[in-house]
């Protein structure tokens, strides 16, 4: 059954806490972050429905809002996420270089994940770091100034932690 | 050396903390606007002539003064830190090496706007530095400058961070209100503005990140000081984001009597192009300002130097101009395609629209198959006046700007690039492997020898 513990659950109402009374859904959005990272990194119905009644909120109210922003996963992903970004600052540093290095190291497609369920490639738009280009968000952290040796570097660490 | 008044400490060891930031000279705008009538604050941003550094560059004193004061409601101040702009990430900069800074303006900011409850609405993706302005807050907390009756003022003030969770729109103003209360971030029909009816209805201005920042000179020094820095209507100074095909990627603080020229090969900022190749393009305010060719950028059309600025970069109009806008400059070299690159922004509108109305998020659509066709080859001439009429069926025909800045870049590829779309179009087989070059696109000034 999906259930903070009591600990994230005083998380849970300090977020509530920030809002006025009775504005509560307002922390609809950190919840879910709170949510995805707790439960297995992403969204389940199951885990939607949890964070509604917490809110008192209906179910189609947080469906809504996790079906619109980019960030929340509604199916499985692996257990590290490479979202490289694919948008013209990028492009012009040779991002789709670095997508299709990705792609043939890992044996991929964009929108998959490795058979052991080690990785996930997905492009993303524009992450504020264009000067830094080529970049990837691997959950919240940024790699930026990528290259083939760095996504090498990368990959095994990612392997190592196993 | 230009001045700095924002970035002028971004390098001082340890000023991300309070106790650093504060032996720097910090928080003294929040002790001198205490002592203030909150109106005589948005005189002072009035005079300093500052205007929204988000993109719009509508001025901010102005803005301020138009908040309803209804008795008994609640007003709200948020700080938009949604950067999601492609080209710009000077917000995150200012957030994650001057933290404080942010705090102090936002202090000063909600005493002058009446706002006991003030939020940052930071993009989702920047999650470490919510980590980081979080820190700042409860610093300032400890030391008096939040909280209860800050500093026997007898104001009360609470700073919350909200993160996002990935949507450009997001940054609108409307639809970051929609979703501060925790719904799609869909874009209001204005009227009513949010200065009338924002944050669960009440009163609401909502800033950019730079903006708020820049009240902290204001205050300290006298709008009528900050109006001297600049020229015209572009005064104190601007954080420009600069990426692409430059020797120095990175934010400078710029004062707005700077050349577009000297910007990009001087090496106190851009440092020139790389690798000896020469400057084809450049879009100069973010990915939703028209793209211009180097002989428009560096000069305007009348032949005089073109400034960093709001009115010389927008001078001579979309025919021949582009626009300041967030400040995310992003240059192109010869070995770019500007079908490409405009492809990539037109997948990214589509990709950002928020759905609600037809032109915009059909023709985002669109525009992006059209672009797609002819990038791979596949396109007929027709297809470069299709999506001509595309832009122009989708710009001014949406509920808020975001159809415009989907089409704006369009019609300027096409406006100035267009026998680049048509060699793709004649060149089908070519095109896959090589790309169309310079040809009288180049900046005419500087010629490698
Ligand atoms: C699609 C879209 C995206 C925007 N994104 C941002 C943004 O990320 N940051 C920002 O400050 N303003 C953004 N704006 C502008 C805001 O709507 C608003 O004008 C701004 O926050 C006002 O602050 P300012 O007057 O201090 O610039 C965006 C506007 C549109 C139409
Ligand atoms: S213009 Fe686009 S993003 Fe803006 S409200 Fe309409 S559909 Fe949504
Ligand atoms: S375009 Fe990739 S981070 Fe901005």
């Amino acid at each position: 059954m999906v259930k903070f513990s009591e600990d994230k659950l005083k998380e849970v109402q300090s977020m509530i806490d920030r809002y006025p009374e009775g504005k509560q859904k307002s922390a609809l959005i950190p919840l879910l972050h709170l949510a995805q990272e707790d439960f297995g990194g992403w969204l389940s119905a199951e885990t939607m429905d949890y964070v509604g009644s917490l809110l008192g909120i209906e179910p189609i109210e947080v469906y809504e809002v996790a079906t619109f922003y980019s960030m929340y996963n509604l199916k499985p992903v692996g257990k590290h996420v490479f979202e490289v970004c694919h948008t013209g600052p990028c492009m012009l540093k040779g991002s789709d270089d670095i997508i299709a290095y990705i792609k043939t190291k890992l044996d991929i497609k964009v929108g998959e994940t490795t058979a052991d369920g080690l990785f996930t490639l997905k492009t993303v738009e524009c992450l504020g770091a264009c000067g830094y280009a080529p970049m990837m968000q691997m959950g919240i952290d940024y790699r930026e100034h990528l290259t083939e040796a760095k996504v090498d570097e990368i990959i095994a660490a990612c392997r190592n932690k196993q | 050396m230009a001045t700095k008044l924002l970035l002028a400490k971004a390098h001082v060891e340890g000023i991300r903390h309070f106790e650093v930031y504060r032996r720097e000279g910090g928080y003294a705008a929040v002790e001198k606007a205490l002592k203030m009538e909150p109106a005589a604050i948005v005189e002072e941003v009035k005079k300093s002539g500052l205007r929204g550094r988000g993109g719009a560059g509508f001025p901010s004193g102005m803005k301020w003064s138009f908040l309803a004061k209804p008795e008994g409601v609640p007003r709200y101040l948020v700080c938009n830190a949604d950067e999601s702009e492609p080209g710009t990430f000077k917000d995150r900069y200012l957030m994650e090496f001057l933290p404080h800074l942010l705090i102090e303006g936002l202090i000063v900011s909600s005493f002058a706007l009446g706002s006991n409850r003030t939020y940052i609405y930071i993009r989702g993706e920047y999650a470490w530095i919510v980590g980081i302005l979080e820190q700042a807050i409860a610093e300032a907390k400890q030391n008096g400058f939040l909280g209860k009756n800050i500093l026997g003022s007898g104001f009360d003030c609470e700073i919350y961070v909200q993160r996002g969770a990935g949507a450009y729109i997001c940054g609108e103003e409307t639809a970051l209100i929609e979703s501060l209360e925790g719904k799609r971030g869909n874009p209001r029909i204005k009227p009513p503005f949010p200065a009338i009816k924002g944050l669960w209805d009440c009163p609401t201005v909502v800033n950019n990140v730079e903006t708020l920042a820049a009240v902290v000179p204001i205050l300290n020094m006298g709008g009528e000081e900050y109006a001297k820095i600049g020229v015209g209507r572009s005064t104190g100074t601007k954080l420009i984001s600069a990426c692409g095909n430059i020797n120095k990627p990175g934010v400078y603080e710029i004062e707005m009597t700077l050349s577009v020229e000297e910007f990009i090969y001087s090496d106190e900022y851009c440092g020139g192009i790389p690798n000896g190749k020469r400057l084809k393009a450049c879009i100069p305010g973010g990915s939703s300002v028209p793209i211009l060719p180097a002989n428009l950028l560096l000069k305007t059309a009348k032949g005089e130097t073109r400034l960093m600025n709001y009115e010389s970069l927008s001078d001579g109009g979309f025919a021949t101009g582009s626009m300041l806008g967030s400040g995310g400059f992003i240059v192109l070299d010869e070995d770019q395609c500007v079908v490409k690159n405009t492809l990539t922004l037109a997948r990214f509108y589509r990709h950002e629209s928020c759905g609600q109305c037809s032109p915009c998020r059909e023709g985002t659509g669109w525009m992006e198959k059209i672009l797609t066709k002819i990038e791979n080859g596949k396109g007929a001439i027709s297809d470069i006046d299709l999506l001509w009429d595309i832009q122009r069926k989708i710009e001014g025909n949406t509920i808020c700007p975001l159809g415009d800045a989907a089409a704006w870049p369009v019609a300027a590829a096409i406006r100035h690039f267009r026998d680049e779309f048509e060699w793709h179009v004649n060149n089908p087989e070519l095109c896959q492997t090589q790309n169309y070059g310079l040809a009288h696109y180049a900046d005419p000034i500087h010629v490698p020898a």
